[in-house]
């Protein structure tokens, strides 16, 4: 066993985890926040996606054991009370989800979307940057006008402005 | 997984000596394909030594005419390197192509080629850009680095702590990725400087990584798709598994080959 700190959604943590265990299994079975999904378990599904220091990572990919000293943020962490986030709010607005299992990890990569390229993402760079997110519902088109959406709210730009088109083919 | 002990110190010194104190240790890099590799029970080191402590393993710098890389560099910050884009544009776009963002935050170039999956992307370029290995206690020329499928001649103990890519000359990357793991199911690395050209290829033979002899030739003696005609290397030596058939993989090679080809004759 060792001990690990971390912050998660702000909030500073101090547990005492098996060296073997998941980051993911760290945030769902030891923190109890269960909006992190475990999907493939196998790196390719991205429903694990949480924010490490601000970069999306595969939570089902890292050790608990390297988080250590990280500043953690999952998609509880996201909403600034009852004010959903940006990302979360674009989701909602877009009919981005279907089942929602998906949902957390994508959110999460559009969210590392805008932070590596700009609030400006065109549809073909975000199904792009969507190559580890499956999801096996919606299809993706509605995914992709939400991530687009989502990002110029976050630059607390006026969807439709004309800025970029959202969702241009 | 299997119990290990985990360790995580910021000197190189004491990462070697962790790794020294047990024959079963391994080095943890990004962990994008160790940990996966765990959680199968496929590997049970009794210890790991996560390097990514290790702050001189990591950067990317410009000394003279060599790009130097640490080994701990992420896909992502050779992707996004301003140095890397300029000098050794072929090698930022490569990384760029690993696997998918999020791996990307997280894998290393030093983890990628010390593992030498058959279907990486790095050594190619290594290959290809006559790139020198650098470990903690030797440099190792690229071709004699890789050595086989999973294999390198890293010897128990030893870490990769940078590469050095030569620059000059001009190189291209073609990949064919597998649908669902965006692993090469064939990768060509074109590299020309004069007459003096290089194609690697990777993610096509049983072998792994290796340099196309027969292309390389043809290409020395005229530049450009056409001499790529009718050549594809032997099926039989190729992978062959439920993504595709060897005689695919030969194909596939072929045609990334000649699209790099295409590619740089056109810029060049």
């Amino acid at each position: 066993m060792r001990d690990v700190t971390l912050t998660i959604n702000g909030a500073p943590v101090r547990v005492a985890v098996d060296e073997r265990t998941l980051l993911v299994q760290l945030i769902r079975d030891d923190l109890r926040l269960t909006g992190t999904h475990v999907g493939c378990d196998t790196s390719q599904c991205g429903a694990c996606n949480v924010l490490v220091d601000g970069e999306a990572v595969k939570a089902c990919a890292v050790l608990a054991v390297q988080a250590e000293g990280a500043e953690i943020v999952t998609v509880e962490g996201l909403a600034a009370g009852e004010t959903l986030h940006p990302m979360q709010a674009a989701f909602r607005e877009h009919h981005g989800l279907q089942c929602g299992f998906c949902t957390p990890g994508m959110i999460v990569a559009g969210i590392d979307m805008v932070r590596r390229l700009g609030p400006e993402l065109d549809a073909a760079t975000v199904r792009a940057e969507l190559e580890g997110n499956l999801c096996r519902c919606t299809g993706y088109h509605n995914i992709v006008k939400a991530i687009q959406a989502g990002a110029l709210a976050m630059a607390g730009a006026v969807p439709g402005s004309g800025a970029v088109p959202v969702a241009a083919e | 997984m299997f119990a290990f002990a985990y360790h995580r110190p910021s000197e190189l010194a004491d990462a070697l000596a962790a790794l020294a104190a047990s024959e079963e240790a391994k080095p943890l890099a990004g962990g994008q394909t160790l940990i996966p590799t765990l959680k199968q029970r496929l590997a049970s080191p009794s210890n790991l030594v996560d390097l990514s402590g290790v702050a001189a393993l990591k950067g990317i710098a410009l000394h003279g005419d060599v790009l130097v890389i640490g080994a701990m560099a992420r896909h992502v910050e050779v992707a996004t390197s301003p140095v890397a884009i300029a000098r050794l544009p072929a090698l930022a776009a490569l990384a760029g192509l690993i696997g998918d963002p999020a791996v990307r935050n997280r894998g290393t170039l030093g983890g990628s080629i010390a593992n030498n999956d058959p279907s990486a992307d790095y050594p190619a370029a290594c290959l290809a850009l006559k790139a020198t290995i650098v470990t903690d206690r030797r440099e190792l020329s690229a071709g004699d680095f890789f050595t086989g499928l999973f294999e390198t001649a890293l010897q128990p103990g030893e870490i990769v702590t940078a590469v050095r890519f030569p620059l000059g000359g001009e190189g291209t990357y073609e990949k064919y990725p597998n649908p669902a793991s965006r692993y090469a199911m064939a990768g060509v690395f074109v590299w020309r400087r004069g007459d003096e050209i290089r194609v690697a290829v990777t993610g096509a033979s049983q072998q792994g990584v290796f340099r196309w002899a027969e292309a390389e030739a043809a290409l020395a003696a005229e530049f450009g798709p056409a001499a790529l005609d009718g050549l594809k290397p032997d099926a039989d030596d190729m992978i062959a598994d439920i993504h595709g058939s060897g005689a695919y993989r030969a194909q596939l090679v072929a045609v990334m080959a000649r699209r790099a080809v295409a590619r740089l004759a056109v810029a060049g």
